[in-house]
Parts: structure tokens; C-alpha cells; sequence
């Protein structure tokens, strides 16, 4: 038997570096900086208007509804990766492909699964949560969650092969799933909790559970 | 794992050689159509394959994934 354990779909984006654990830390402290780099201007701008002249108020607070929104809407764009896809009705496969997603999974994870749509998925990285159109990792510590934007190549697969597929090249080579996948954001787990659907956040609530059990 | 959920392809023992040849070409047509070999190794283990082991339990054939 000729086995593998690099990811084939590597091949599509040899120029991308390795996502590993430093990969994965230097990209968080990234999006740390660019973040305050966004958010500050506008709050040191509120505060300089109000402190010259407190006619200023009006355009002090659109300075500071930007130093909101625009740290909101990444949040949102992070969260987005994991969001159901919007579809006309159910793929008829849908009932056999959960029943094959199951397969794949432990009690615990498979109840997870059928109440919030996200796998959980222990791995070297951290603790994974897999979606039909992405994935989100709580990092080691749970104080930082990256997320990935990744599906199966088949738009019309039913939404649990989805999930099954990016699972199973998940397993196969963590670092290599995480490299084929597109960065979306990194940032605070309560950044993208508050943007996810409620059914989804118990999810991220499990994930950051596991993360920290396993450090202790 | 296909549009319908998934499909069983093929289905051999060890000890029957017609059945596991039968396998091994469908399992290469497969391959040619674009379909990724991944055997589960158990809890969040899972190893791609490029020929058909003969001892496997299971082998599913996965679409291809990329960045979103």
C-alpha cells in the first residue's frame, strides 16, 4: 500500500508557507496589531474632537461607531467561514451523508455535531471546529481563535459530506488542511462568538472547553 | 462520498482476489476521476492512499478541498 500523509490538494498552493504553530502565532499577533492600528486612530481622533471643541461631538461618535463597526465586521467575515451555506432545500443525500458523518465521530462529537452543525476536532494545532464551508481553531490557551476558509471542490455535495470531507483532510495532515485553507482572521474567541448563530455557539463554547482541559 | 450522501463502490475480503480486483479498478477509476483514497485510522486519524490496501476495513474516496 502506498500511503501519504502530506495533504494532495498541497500541490494547488506550493507557494504558501507551512501553517504551524509560529505560522499560526505571528499571523494572531498580526491581526493583534492591525486591529489596534484601525481601532485607535479613530478613538485617539473621538477624543482630540471632544477635547478641542465638544461642538465636535457628532463627528467624535461617527469616529468612534467606526472604531467599532470595522473591528465588528472582521469579526463577522471570521465567523462567516462556518455559517450555513444558503440553499434551496436540503440535498437529498443529506440523511445518508449524516449517517456516514456519524460514523466518523465519538457520542459526544456526533451529539455536538447534530446540535450545532460544527465537528470538534481535537488536533496538534489546537482544537478544531469544522463546518460545511470552513473551519475555526481555538488555539492552545483558548485566547486566540483563527479562522479558515475551506470546502469540499463539489458545490452539491450534501451538507454533511461537506463536513465529512474536510474532516477526513483534516485528519490526514493538520498543518497541510490549515495551509490549503484560506486565513480569514484570528482574534478573540468573544469577537467571534457574538457573531456566530446562537445554535452555533455552544460549539465554540465545547472547543474552548477541550482546549482548556487538555492544557491542564 | 458523493451527491447522494455516499455510494458503496465495492466491497472485498482478503481471501477473495476477484472481489479485491474488482475494488482495485474501481477504486483507480475513481482515483482518474479526481476522488482522494483516505482510510480512518480511528479517533482523528485518517491516511490517504494512491492504491487499494487489500487489509482495510474501509476506504472512502473524498473530493478534492481547497481555500475558500
Amino acid at each position: 500500500m502506498e500511503a501519504s500523509q502530506a495533504l494532495p490538494e498541497l500541490a494547488a498552493v506550493p507557494w504558501r508557507q507551512p501553517t504551524d504553530a509560529r505560522w499560526l502565532q505571528r499571523w494572531g499577533r498580526i491581526w493583534l496589531a492591525w486591529t489596534l492600528l484601525y481601532t485607535v486612530p479613530f478613538i485617539a481622533a473621538a477624543a482630540g474632537m471632544m477635547w478641542l471643541e465638544p461642538l465636535a461631538a457628532p463627528v467624535a461618535l461617527a469616529a468612534l461607531a467606526h472604531a467599532w463597526i470595522i473591528p465588528e465586521l472582521y469579526a463577522f467575515r471570521g465567523a462567516s467561514v462556518v455559517r450555513p451555506k444558503a440553499r434551496g432545500g436540503e440535498a437529498a443525500g443529506e440523511v445518508v451523508a449524516q449517517g456516514l458523518l456519524g460514523d466518523l465521530l465519538g457520542h459526544e462529537e456526533r451529539e455536538l455535531q447534530r446540535d450545532t452543525g460544527l465537528v470538534l476536532e481535537p488536533g496538534s494545532l489546537g482544537v478544531w471546529l469544522v463546518g460545511e464551508g470552513g473551519a475555526l481553531l481555538v488555539t492552545p490557551g483558548g485566547r486566540r481563535v483563527h479562522c479558515f476558509c475551506v470546502a469540499a471542490t463539489d458545490p452539491d455535495l450534501p451538507r454533511s459530506d461537506r463536513v465529512a470531507h474536510l474532516l477526513l483532510a483534516l485528519r490526514q495532515d493538520e498543518e497541510g488542511f490549515a495551509t490549503v485553507a484560506n486565513h480569514a482572521f484570528a482574534g478573540a474567541p468573544w469577537r467571534v462568538r457574538r457573531r456566530l448563530p446562537e445554535v452555533m455557539r455552544p460549539g465554540l463554547d465545547a472547543a474552548r472547553c477541550a482546549v482548556t482541559s487538555s492544557a491542564e | 462520498m458523493d451527491r447522494t450522501g455516499h455510494t458503496t463502490l465495492a466491497e472485498w475480503t482478503s481471501a477473495d482476489d476477484a472481489a479485491f480486483a474488482t475494488a482495485v479498478q474501481e477504486f483507480d477509476e475513481q482515483q482518474a476521476l479526481g476522488y482522494i483514497g483516505t482510510v480512518p485510522d480511528g479517533p482523528g486519524k485518517a491516511t490517504h492512499v494512491r492504491e487499494l490496501p487489500r487489509d482495510a476495513d474501509m476506504v472512502i474516496l473524498r473530493r478534492p478541498i481547497a481555500g475558500g
